[in-house]
This record gives C-alpha cells, sequence and structure tokens, in this order.
C-alpha cells in the first residue's frame, strides 16, 4: 500500500490476449503481454525498450483503455493508487494522462496543425506552442499548415508538441523520435526529460536502447510481450546488467561488439512454457524451462530470472 | 451453448440463402408447362389454399406463374451479371496494365456508360436489337460493367505500385507472370462478390425494362411482364396479382443482396477476423 | 569499373524540389560503402535510382559503364527498411524465396531461416523474421551488387546484428560491392570500410 502512495502508475501482471480466428473458424486467444511489471514514479523517465512488432504499443493501449475490441485483459493497474477502470481511464486520458502516438495517422487531417495542438484550451496557448514549436525546430508558419502538408518528421514533432503543451502528469510516448534527424530526436527528449524534472512523469516506449540509456532514468528491457529487467540507465553503461537478454542486447549494439545470440523471440501464439527467454538463454537449466520466474529485486533493479545477479 | 463466432455464421448465412436460390430455381423448372395452363372456371380468384398466389385473368395459377418467372428473372441475371463481371475484369485489368492511352481511353468509356441512366441506356440497346431475351441480355450486359470494372482498375493500379511488385520486376519477372501471380490472386475476392452484386442490379433492370414492355415478350412468364398486366386489374380491386409477384421480388434480391454482403465479410481481411 | 552513379540529379514531378541534385558516387566490387544522412535528405530515393527503381531526371547510373539493363535480373539488388511491403502477403514464404530462383533449403541455415517458417504466410512472421526472407531473396539472385536501405532500422539490435552477420558474410565471400543506406553511425562504422555523406 505505502508503495502505491509514492507511484504514479503501477503495473502488476499485465496480460493481453486477442480472440484471433486460427484455422478456418476455430479461434483462440493469442497472448501477446504477459505479467508485465511496470512501475512509474514521479519526476522519471521510465523507458521501455523492445523490438517493433513486439506488441510494446499496446501497453500504451491498456494504460489509455483504448484497446481493441477483441482484446482480454488481465491483472492489475493502478494510477495514483486507484484502481484503472475504463470509467476511470476515460476519465483521465488526455487530461491527466497523454498520450505521443506512434502513427501521424493520429492527426485530424481537416485541421491545421496549430489549432490541433492549441485544443480546447482558452484562450489559446499561442506563445507556449510557438516557443515549443521552436524548440523542436519546426519551421515558422507550421501551425497553418494541414497535416498532409507536413513531413513525417515534422508530424511527429507536432504529436510531441500536442503532448507537451497538455498539463498531463504522465506522458505515455510511443516511439516519438522516427523520421527526426538526431538534433531535433535529442532534442524532444530532452524536453520530456525537462518535464518529467518539473515532477510529472514520462513512459518512453522506444526500439532504440541507445536513446533510451541516454534519456531514461530507469529501462525496461521487454522480450516477448514481457519485462525481463528493469535497471537504471547507469546499470547499462556500466556493464551491469542482471538478465542475460539484456546483456545480450548491450553486446549486440554496433558500438558494443555487434555480437549476435542465435534464436528468435518467440510468438505470440507459441510461448514456451517457463521463463520465455530459456530456449536462447546460455544460463538456462531445468528449472527455467518448467515454471515462470518470479521478479526478484536485485541492486536496485527488478529481474525475472532464477540467475540474475 | 457457446456461441457461433462471427465467421461461422457468416457461412451459414450464406450457405442458407445459397440454399433457397437453388430451391426457386429447381421449383420453377421441374413443375410441369400445365400446371399454369388457363382455365377461365378459376379465373381472377384470390388466394385459397388451392392457389395460394390467386389467379389472373385468364385463370393461371399465378404461384406457378411467379416461380418460372423468377427462373427466367434469375436466368438473365445470372448471365447477365456473368458476363458483364467478364468485360469489367478485362477492362479493368486492360486500363490498368495498358498505355496511358488505353487508360485514358477506357475511363472515358466508362464515365459515359455510367453518366447515361441505365434503363434508358438497356431500353435503348434492346431495342436496336429487335427486342425479346437476347436485346434485353445484351443490354444488361453492356450496361452493368462499369463500376465492376472501375473498381478493378483501381485495385490494379494500386497494386502495381507495390514495393513486391518492384521487386519481383527486378528479379527478372515478366509482365505477364506479374499479372498472373501477384495481381490475378488479389482480384479474385473483388471478382466475386462484384459477381454476385451485379445480380439483384440486373434482375431488378430486367423486370422494369419488361414492366415497360420493352423487354420480354408477353408471352413469357417473366415477372416484369407479370405485374405489368396486374396494373390492369388493379384499380379493380385485383391486389394480389400484384403483392405477391412483387413481394417475391424483393426477397430475392434482398437474399442475394445480402448473400453478397455476407462474402465480402468472409473474404475482405479487414473484417475478417471480426 | 563498379557501379556509378554519374551527376544524378532527381525529383518527383517537373513543379516540385530537387531531392538529388548532382550526385556523384561510385562503387567496386567488394566495396562495402555506407551511405549517412540525416533523414529526409532523399537517402532512399538515392538508394531506389541506384537500383533502378526509380531513373533519375538528370544524369546517369551505370554499371561497368553501361546503363542498368530492364531485361532479366537486375544486378543491383535492393533490401528496403520495411520488409512487410516487400513481400506478397498473400504468398506463402516457399514461394517468396522462390521467386529469386530454384530454393536450395540447405542454404537456409546461412540465412537463418527455420524450415518451419516457408510454409507460413508473412503476417505470421515478425518483421526481423520477413527481413531474413528478403536479404535471402536479393542474395540468392545473385547479384554483384546489394543496396540495403535502413533494412535494420525497426529491428532489435539482436536481430540487426544477426542480420548483418549474414549480409557481411555472403559480400565478403561472393566480394559484392555493398551499399548500406543508415543514419546510425556507429552501425556505419561496423559494416563499412568507407562512408559518404550525402549533403
Amino acid at each position: 500500500m505505502e508503495q502505491k502512495k509514492e507511484t504514479l502508475l503501477e503495473i502488476h501482471d499485465l496480460t493481453i490476449s486477442f480472440r484471433m480466428y486460427d484455422r478456418l473458424l476455430e479461434q483462440r486467444d493469442l497472448r501477446v503481454i504477459s505479467d508485465l511489471h511496470l512501475t512509474v514514479r514521479p519526476g522519471e523517465v521510465a523507458a521501455i525498450a523492445g523490438s517493433s512488432g513486439s506488441g510494446k504499443s499496446l501497453l500504451a493501449s491498456a494504460i489509455l483503455g483504448i484497446l481493441p475490441e477483441n482484446a482480454v485483459v488481465g491483472g492489475h493497474l493502478h494510477y495514483k493508487g486507484q484502481e484503472l477502470t475504463p470509467q476511470l481511464q476515460a476519465r483521465l486520458r488526455g487530461s491527466e494522462i497523454a498520450l505521443v502516438p506512434q502513427s501521424v495517422a493520429f492527426l485530424d487531417p481537416l485541421m491545421k496543425v496549430g489549432a490541433q495542438v492549441d485544443g480546447h484550451r482558452r484562450p489559446r496557448p499561442v506563445r507556449r506552442r510557438e516557443e515549443l514549436f521552436r524548440r523542436l525546430g519546426l519551421p515558422e508558419g507550421t501551425e497553418d499548415l494541414y497535416p498532409f502538408q507536413l513531413s513525417g518528421g515534422m508530424a511527429r514533432r507536432v504529436l510531441v508538441s500536442t503532448a507537451l503543451l497538455s498539463n498531463a502528469q504522465l506522458i505515455i510516448a510511443d516511439e516519438p523520435t522516427p523520421g527526426m534527424g538526431l538534433e531535433q530526436a535529442l532534442e524532444a527528449l530532452q524536453m520530456f526529460r525537462e518535464l518529467a524534472d518539473e515532477g510529472r512523469a514520462v513512459v518512453l516506449i522506444t526500439h532504440d536502447i541507445d536513446l533510451a540509456v541516454a534519456f531514461a532514468d530507469r529501462v525496461s528491457v521487454f522480450y516477448a510481450g514481457t519485462t525481463v529487467e528493469t535497471a537504471p540507465a547507469a546499470d547499462f553503461r556500466a556493464g551491469a546488467l542482471r538478465h542475460p537478454y539484456s546483456r545480450a542486447l548491450w553486446r549486440a549494439l554496433p558500438q558494443n561488439g555487434f555480437q549476435p545470440i542465435g534464436g528468435f523471440q518467440p510468438y505470440a501464439g507459441d510461448l514456451p512454457r517457463g521463463c520465455l527467454f530459456a530456449p536462447r538463454c546460455p544460463l538456462a537449466e531445468e528449472a527455467c524451462r518448467r515454471r515462470t520466474p518470479p521478479v526478484r529485486e536485485v541492486r536496485g533493479g527488478e529481474v525475472r530470472c532464477f540467475y540474475g545477479s | 451453448m457457446r456461441r457461433l463466432n462471427r465467421r461461422v455464421r457468416t457461412i451459414l448465412l450464406a450457405a442458407l440463402l445459397g440454399a433457397l436460390l437453388a430451391a426457386f430455381c429447381a421449383a420453377a423448372l421441374l413443375i410441369p408447362e400445365s400446371a399454369a395452363a388457363p382455365s377461365l372456371l378459376d379465373a381472377r380468384k384470390p388466394p385459397s389454399w388451392a392457389h395460394p398466389f390467386g389467379t389472373d385473368a385468364l385463370g393461371r395459377d399465378l404461384l406457378v406463374r411467379v416461380l418460372k418467372g423468377m427462373a427466367v428473372s434469375l436466368a438473365v441475371g445470372a448471365a447477365a451479371s456473368a458476363v458483364s463481371a467478364v468485360i469489367a475484369v478485362l477492362v479493368g485489368v486492360a486500363a490498368a496494365c495498358g498505355s496511358r492511352w488505353v487508360d485514358g481511353l477506357v475511363s472515358w468509356v466508362i464515365d459515359l456508360v455510367m453518366g447515361v441512366p441505365h434503363t434508358v441506356l438497356i431500353i435503348l440497346i434492346s431495342f436496336a436489337l429487335g427486342r425479346g431475351l437476347k436485346g434485353l441480355l445484351a443490354g444488361i450486359a453492356a450496361t452493368h460493367w462499369c463500376s465492376l470494372a472501375r473498381l478493378i482498375r483501381g485495385e490494379v493500379m494500386e497494386l502495381r505500385g507495390r514495393q513486391y511488385v518492384a521487386v519481383s520486376r527486378h528479379l527478372g519477372k515478366s509482365g505477364g507472370w506479374i499479372l498472373v501471380h501477384h495481381l490475378l490472386p488479389h482480384l479474385v475476392p473483388q471478382f466475386i462478390v462484384g459477381l454476385v452484386l451485379l445480380f439483384p442490379h440486373a434482375i431488378l433492370h430486367e423486370a422494369s425494362v419488361s414492366f415497360l414492355g420493352y423487354g420480354l415478350p408477353p408471352e413469357q412468364p417473366a415477372i416484369g411482364i407479370i405485374l405489368s398486366e396486374s396494373m390492369r386489374y388493379l384499380s379493380a380491386g385485383m391486389w394480389w396479382p400484384a403483392v405477391f409477384p412483387g413481394a417475391t421480388l424483393v426477397l430475392v434480391v434482398l437474399l442475394v443482396d445480402r448473400l453478397g454482403d455476407s462474402l465480402k465479410k468472409i473474404l475482405d481481411p479487414y473484417s475478417a477476423q471480426e | 569499373m563498379g557501379l556509378e552513379a554519374r551527376n544524378v540529379s532527381f525529383r518527383y514531378g517537373r513543379r516540385q524540389d530537387w531531392v538529388l541534385e548532382n550526385v556523384e558516387l561510385r562503387l567496386e566490387r567488394g566495396e562495402r560503402l555506407a551511405l549517412l544522412a540525416p533523414s529526409g535528405r532523399g537517402k532512399t530515393t538515392l538508394a531506389m535510382v541506384l537500383a533502378g527503381y526509380l531513373a533519375p531526371t538528370r544524369g546517369e547510373v551505370l554499371l561497368d559503364g553501361a546503363p542498368l539493363s530492364k531485361r532479366g535480373v537486375c544486378p543491383v539488388q535492393l533490401i528496403c527498411q520495411h520488409p512487410e511491403h516487400a513481400v506478397n502477403p498473400r504468398w506463402r514464404l516457399r514461394k517468396v524465396l522462390e521467386e529469386s530462383g530454384t530454393l536450395r533449403e540447405d542454404m537456409l541455415g546461412d540465412f537463418g531461416i527455420e524450415r518451419a517458417w516457408l510454409d507460413r504466410f508473412p503476417r505470421e512472421l515478425s518483421g526481423g523474421e520477413l527481413q531474413r526472407f528478403c536479404v535471402a531473396r536479393a542474395l540468392m539472385s545473385g547479384a554483384p551488387f546489394l543496396i540495403c536501405d535502413e533494412i535494420s532500422t525497426m529491428l532489435d539490435v539482436i536481430t540487426q546484428a544477426q542480420i548483418w552477420s549474414v549480409v557481411l558474410a555472403e559480400a565478403e565471400r561472393r566480394s559484392m560491392g555493398l551499399i548500406a543506406v543508415t543514419h546510425n553511425r556507429h552501425l556505419a562504422d561496423r559494416i563499412a570500410n568507407r562512408t559518404y555523406e550525402l549533403e
């Protein structure tokens, strides 16, 4: 209970499945996220790093309560200690919790960009918006353009500024940087960093582990639909990781060795029993294949491994 | 009992509709001609157990005439929509794969045909070809291919821009190979759905042109003819020769339309997971 | 002689701005070039022009002194960023591979492809797995030049390292000319022996 008061968002054992057609007429449940843990405290940037298409974005949808109809959600989500019910989610969306969506298709194609970013706020926050646009490197006059006139990178910066302008306590940024140049990406992330320093919280969902480590306080490594390790960003740089997958991930970076390990991430429909990483893990033993390891606290981080140290 | 999922329900519905249509045709073909022979003793009888749809001014059983008429309508509809669909695919593919000049010409013809009201064009063509079944078929076939052709053309244009088609070309595949292996398989579902959805259109046009007297000859038991005859007696209080054939026509048209929609839902990947 | 872009300029339409202007580039067999540029500078366009997907508005692309032939297997193969767009969604992956010639199942291991995947449809595989098929398809065509346009940008770093180890080994073995388009300088340092910066 005490823990819940000081956290902004707490996710326990989150599982998301989809009802899908299997063969011709059979339906079955496809588990996309399993037993996911995530804690976000005010004043921090929490990153979730994992490969594209692995279901990270569903996490954002689950927090906001905008999953598709055929999704089945299990586990607990708490916001400021309160259970996140669909009613609460509807009330918090857009005011307390803001989303930077992954797809630029989220912009209204028939509305000028400036008006969209201002939203329903009256008087319109013109000066703050102009300041944001300037810092994000959007050229003057962008506010009078329609979304189709924007390049991919510009549209993404507009989406980022929408969230930055809101007074949301929690900002969920789903892959905010692709399409931006390196400098713009760094500037956008710097602005998220500043928001967090003001006491708000940012969840940064990204496939770019470099960026995650550079800007986040803590990085959760996402593998096959779950978080295998949550570690302070400094542990990555120091090479003090706990889970064999995160260590392999770090070693595979071009600047750190470029060494692949064998095997593949398992499919949503075809997850192994026990630890999801066991089939590729050098440390795996019989116990790993039999049951899912619990989350353990190790050296100020969380790890889902029997051997993580 | 477990609730059936949408796909199963759709397939069951499609099967039911198909069976119903088949039953219609079978009944019409199996009933002998003599069942609808004129008999002045039975003329102008309202619906009864012996004649569920009543009889007309010549004492012919209306149920039998309607069934026979529906069979003719369905045959006309099937023939016309099959011909239209083939034209549509050929024209659509030619326009999309051919030169810009061919595409321009085809688009112009499509706009031209679609710009003229269908009924007028069918009457003109059917009249020019000497009325009767042949003229009517030609008229309906010549007017119904446009919308499907436009759809197919758009689809082919879009497919041709896909990256995997460009990759295929760079792997040394010829235009014909790409057409057969990449393009046509995508068009088959569109084609089937288009074919079924053309059907009710064709039937309705056949009936309306026959009703106006420009279509099938009066001795043929067509729905349009029956309805046209019924008009004469409607003011005399004979409602059954108009209501039952009309209702049957509407029922069949709705059935086929539902069949087409269900097929679309099964074949369309966007609704396939619902 | 190799692959050469001579004074290549490109724009998508008469009224549009130039995407590429006067690009000069040269690549020999056995050479690995990294093409670096921030986004929006026409990296992808240049890749497509070099592989013959787009014809240059001005200038020319030459292979051993002659223009790229339009017939037969193109000697410059391109692998794109989004593998899901580059394979026919209605085909089983066996057919995808067979498109570039006879499938040799004994080679699958070298490309990191599991035999079971051959009978699946593209939507049943992840981006990283599909990208292996695109890599295998391009390499199996036997083309002497390969252009990789951000092929690992959307993948996790382990898959990225796996795929590049396949590409680099094959390029080395057959002494192919390789262009890697990327925005990641660390990756460029790893894979290329020369870099080219656009603008």
